[in-house]
């Protein structure tokens, strides 16, 4: 039986996390169908069937699906699914909006944020904010996963050829409506959100030099946080806090600046998929959790780095 | 004005002294048929949260408090099934004391291995049952008098209160908890009982109190090293008690408690002089020593936590009765320090306040009386006769050293009563010497197996305070970490506090910064004890912060 | 307006979670248990909307063993009218969950039902839309604010890269993230009021629902631990590895 991912995108771009989904699809068969359902997403099917690994791409373009409602896409899932063995979505905040509608209207379980295949039926998942794994085995005839984009590398974008198959299901209950949206215009993203995070611990030394770690973030896109001990130092206010009681972050970059690491902290960043770690102390227990080191006095490096980006 | 409710007795603290004497309050209530409001509130987010204890526990009170304890299912399962006493010669080498040369009141052949939080929680259950009203989340943080100067109450704390006391969006003032008596049962260096006892002046005539830290760890051991009931006690190394070296005395535990953990720990005495000293670095270096390390090796640390004990004893114990409040267990001092047990005592001293107060509220329902009676109903009582037998031994340990402190109480508890009392009227906080009288003490980094450092250790007791609130650490000046104590005592609190909470930093240019993290608190209320201009006073952060110390 | 609020007994959140040394769960003897987070923001904006007016009742209910019931109570003690416990074995499945609340909205009839987005034990993030999905409802999931209007409510979701408005017929299920509000503390008149406040007791065959096991937990395991990299000797070979090996950048 084959498997059959939902695509994430905006109607014109295929988005990153349906990538990670296919390569993580990849590992329970070889036979992917991609369902693209949004409005005027012409563009998307195409993208979609370039992806390597996809063998089929259903295609469902109606108003009904411009907004990925989660009552009308999840109809039309149900109605498409039952000749999968896996239905599977990117764990994005589609996904985990209308994956657990479907799995209830199939009378089956999800299996939420897998982070490793371990057979057909066997995953593993964070549960506890990550700090324990469970390995949950499904017992229904069709499995409903939603992936964890940063646990699967993403699969190859382009190279595919797959067919374009149109879906002229509409499923369109008027239960909800669309109202409006906003796109998030902040220069920097939320923390919990950003896919880079730069962040400052005591050794910044006062809350002005944090500018410093700003200019690094605008250049990357990141949000910026600070640890316990540098909230605790009046340096920045709360909510910049990662760790314990802060915020948990799981960016693809973490980069923390003179942060010695404490549990606290790293309890709050290590799920990162990269670490760097800048600190003039060598035996900063943040090295033992970096992927990337650097022994440095950061206001040098800092502005260094600023610079090279 | 902030609102009010009123109860026949209010008891602050849920630790085995208020929940003892909340217990035993409704028994005899029920028993006769009358109706009595009884209220305990609880710093704690949940009974058993701030509870830390050994232990090792006599039943004696709880036999007579619960008699059928056994089928009603308290958590005191493991039986003490063997003691052994060492003295630790050095780092390597350890020597068991011979039984017979044990004082008696270390002999544990009938108490059991338990966690009191544990224990706590059960009393609480019991209480609710019978028609207590326990209040975790909810602590005491100020004591209401009346016009007579009697205690009338006391108020719970404010929430949602920003740093600099401003009201947030969640702001939700305190109550007034008015009640005819009061008990206070907060356990060691209880910030309310401390201002009762300067009010009333409940230590004259009493020899100064004295107090310990314990710090403890709970580990999961390999299964193969496991003997439950196993108890071990000892003293000596790493506590250093030559005098060159500051004469801290002290003492571990180690409990085969069961499902395969052990718990370790160890007391340090707070009259200790040399400011270098670290009861945590102590605590950390002493599991290497191999009579330990033989055990733990192969396990997993659990949990983690500090707690002070009162254990002046008899000599410092304070008049416990006042104008319409009880002040009993820790908070007043009923340890019995010859055993290392205090859950026993302070029971006890509840049930007796309990029987103190059901007669008097049976007689009047005025409230506010001078509740005098109790300290003759607690002379009556088994604790007096064992706190006054064992009046001499902390006091011969501070005065006399380890080794003859321990001869004069191996005859004084096990031959003959010694005829006379040793006084020890020092307190602890004026104990320390200069710090260039000492070197540093050169304390090892911990290896991340069997020693760790503070972060990740107060990690494990799951301490949290919300961020955003008055700090709980109060300086009545300012200038002393960094004007005095940094100067005479390199700032003690930077190692005696088990948390980190206090810590000198070093900013730009050599400048210094004296900073307190009071999200990292334990409530252990070393700082309030040890600080040696008496410059730091502990109050209540906002409810249910602090440690959540499970089986602890 | 009547609103029914689910609540789950979790872990408290400040606790550290320690996995069995059997790996068959983790282990949750005597450690504080709480009401969920999200749970307590979903309570706290039903009694919101009774106090502006908007809900006449507020209904909540929680699914597990007996001690769940103490969740209740807090509940009861922020607001909430009265309780309902249907008392299960041990922490039941999401679909399980959602089958017996559909019993009890079918029973009570609400007009708006709100549930946390995510239980911080189990971290599954699926409930609420089951529930939507066996009623036919529609569905707000991750709230950052609520809008009643006449027969609609209009959900403003925090969704990835920004925010999503949604009008929804009533009935409908909303599900909390953590900006809809901060909720009161409980207090202590309150806590006493809740103790005496109704709390019906039920059980899935009362509601007539047969729960049906659909997974299996094969085991439990503490998460890696992260191993040290490499140590780059300047920033010029940062920004290459970032680059070139870790291609994050």
């Amino acid at each position: 039986m084959a498997i059959l991912i939902i695509a994430e995108h905006d109607n014109s771009t295929l988005k990153g996390a349906t990538l990670n989904a296919v390569a993580a699809a990849c590992q329970i068969d070889a036979d992917l169908d991609l369902l693209v359902a949004g409005a005027e997403c012409q563009a998307v099917a195409e993208q979609a069937s370039k992806v390597m690994g996809v063998s089929k791409v259903l295609l469902a373009d109606h108003s009904a699906y411009e907004h990925q409602l989660a009552e009308n896409l999840c109809e039309l899932v149900v109605e498409l699914s039952r000749n999968y063995s896996h239905v599977i979505a990117p764990a994005t905040s589609n996904g985990k909006n209308v994956l657990p509608r479907v799995a209830a209207l199939l009378d089956v379980a999800q299996i939420s944020d897998i982070t490793s295949v371990e057979s057909e039926d066997t995953f593993q998942r964070p549960i506890y904010a990550g700090n324990a794994i469970a390995t949950v085995q499904s017992q229904d005839p069709i499995k409903v996963l939603t992936v964890r984009g940063a646990a699967f590398d993403a699969a190859v974008a382009e190279g595919g050829a797959a067919e374009i198959v149109a879906i002229a299901t509409v499923c369109n209950d008027e239960l909800s409506s669309f109202v409006g949206e906003e796109v998030a215009v902040s220069d920097r993203p939320e923390l919990t959100a950003a896919k880079v995070v730069i962040s400052g611990g005591r050794g910044m030394g006062n809350g002005e030099n944090f500018s410093l770690l700003e200019k690094v973030a605008d250049k990357l896109g990141a949000a910026v946080g600070a640890s316990r001990a540098a909230v605790d130092a009046g340096f920045v206010p709360n909510d910049m806090q990662v760790g314990q009681t802060g915020k948990i972050v799981a960016p693809e970059l973490y980069i923390a600046v003179g942060i010695s690491g404490a549990i606290q902290h790293l309890a709050g960043m290590k799920d990162s998929k990269v670490i760097v770690a800048i600190n003039k102390d060598e035996e900063a227990p943040i090295f033992q959790v970096a992927d990337y080191g650097l022994v440095a006095d950061l206001f040098e490096a800092v502005p260094e780095l600023e610079a090279k980006l | 004005m902030r609102e009010s409710m009123e109860f026949d007795v209010v008891i602050v603290g849920a630790g085995p002294a208020g929940l003892s004497t909340a217990c035993r309050l409704m028994q005899q209530a029920n028993d006769a048929g009358q109706e009595l409001s009884v209220c305990v509130v609880e710093k704690g987010s949940e009974v058993g949260a701030h509870i830390l204890s050994g232990a090792v526990v006599e039943p004696r009170a709880l036999n007579e408090l619960f008699p059928d304890w056994k089928e009603m299912g308290a958590p005191l399962k493991t039986e003490v099934t063997e003691d052994r006493i060492y003295l630790l010669k050095d780092d390597q080498k350890s020597s068991k004391i011979p039984n017979f040369l044990v004082p008696k009141t270390m002999h544990n052949h009938g108490n059991y291995i338990a966690s009191v939080g544990n224990l706590c929680r059960w009393l609480a259950e019991q209480a609710e049952q019978l028609g207590v009203e326990v209040f975790p989340g909810f602590p005491a943080s100020y004591i209401i008098y009346g016009d007579d100067g009697q205690v009338a109450g006391i108020g719970t704390g404010d929430m949602g209160l920003d740093e600099e006391g401003n009201q947030k969006d969640t702001y939700m003032p305190g109550m007034d908890l008015l009640a005819k008596y009061t008990v206070f049962t907060e356990g060691c260096r209880g910030h309310l009982g401390k201002e009762l006892i300067a009010k009333y002046q409940l230590n004259a005539g009493k020899d100064a109190q004295h107090y310990g830290i314990g710090i403890k760890e709970l580990w999961d051991i390999d299964p193969a090293k496991h003997e439950p009931g196993l108890v071990l006690h000892g003293t000596g190394w790493p506590l250093s008690f030559k005098e060159s070296e500051g004469g801290a005395s002290g003492g571990f535990f180690l409990y085969h408690a069961e499902d395969n953990q052990v718990v370790v720990g160890l007391i340090t005495d707070l009259n200790y002089d040399n400011p270098h000293l670290s009861p945590f670095d102590e605590f950390q270096r002493m599991k290497h020593h191999p009579l330990i390390a033989d055990t733990l090796t192969g396990g997993k640390r659990v949990s983690y936590g500090a707690r002070a004990i009162t254990k002046g004893g008899y000599n410092a114990l304070p008049k416990m009765s006042m104008p319409g409040a009880l002040l009993l267990g820790c908070d007043a001092g009923t340890l019995n320090f010859s055993k290392i047990k205090g859950t026993h005592t302070a029971m006890k001293s509840g049930m007796v306040a309990a029987e103190t107060l059901f007669e008097v509220l049976k007689i009047s329902n005025e409230g506010g009386q001078n509740l005098t009676a109790y300290g003759d109903n607690f002379k009556d009582s088994w604790v007096y006769e064992e706190l006054y037998t064992s009046r001499n031994f902390g006091p011969a340990l501070h005065k006399y050293g380890t080794v003859i402190g321990s001869a004069l109480n191996y005859i004084d508890q096990n031959i003959v009563s010694l005829p006379f009392t040793i006084h020890d009227n020092y307190p602890d906080y004026n104990q320390l010497k200069s710090a260039n009288a000492y070197s540093p003490i050169d304390y090892q980094k911990p290896d991340g197996v069997l020693s760790f450092d503070k972060p990740s250790s107060v990690f494990l007791s799951n301490t949290n305070h919300e961020e955003s609130q008055p700090c709980h650490l109060q300086l009545s000046d300012y200038s002393i970490p960094l004007g005095k104590n940094l100067i005479m005592f390199d700032e003690p609190a930077q190692r005696y506090c088990p948390a980190g909470v206090y810590e000198v930093i070093e900013g730009e240019k050599g400048s210094k910064q004296f900073q307190i993290n009071s999200q990292n608190c334990l409530h252990c209320k070393t700082c309030d004890i040890k600080d040696p201009t008496q410059n730091i006073t502990w109050v209540t952060p906002e409810g249910g912060g602090g440690p959540n110390y499970p089986n602890m | 307006m009547k609103v029914l609020v689910t609540v789950k007994r979790v872990i408290d959140y400040n606790v550290k979670v320690r996995v069995k040394s059997d790996h068959s769960d983790v282990d949750l003897g005597n450690v504080k248990m709480a009401l969920n987070p999200f749970c307590e923001i979903a309570v706290e904006e039903a009694v919101r909307l009774k106090e502006a007016g908007s809900a006449a009742e507020v209904v909540v209910v929680s699914v597990g063993r007996k001690a769940c019931q103490e969740q209740v109570r807090t509940a009861l003690a922020l607001g909430a009218d009265r309780g309902i416990h249907i008392e299960t074995e041990a922490s039941p499945e999401s679909l399980n969950v959602a089958k017996l609340l559909a019993k009890v909205v079918e029973h009570e009839q609400p007009d708006l039902i709100i549930t946390g987005k995510q239980a911080i034990d189990s971290d599954n993030n699926q409930t609420g839309q089951m529930l939507a999905a066996l009623l036919n409802l529609p569905q707000g999931t991750f709230a950052s604010e609520l809008k009643l209007t006449d027969g609609t409510v209009n959900v403003t979701r925090e969704v990835d890269g920004g925010l999503q408005t949604v009008a929804l017929k009533l009935p409908a299920i909303v599900t909390t993230d953590l900006r809809l509000n901060e909720p009161r503390y409980a207090s202590l008149p309150n806590i006493m009021k809740a103790k005496r406040k109704p709390l019906e007791v039920k059980t899935p065959a009362d509601l007539g629902v047969e729960t049906k096991t659909h997974t299996k937990l094969v085991k439990v395991t503490p998460p890696a631990e992260r191993q040290g990299g490499i140590t780059v000797s300047s920033v010029d070979e940062l920004v290459e590895k970032l680059k070139y090996d870790a291609k994050v950048i």
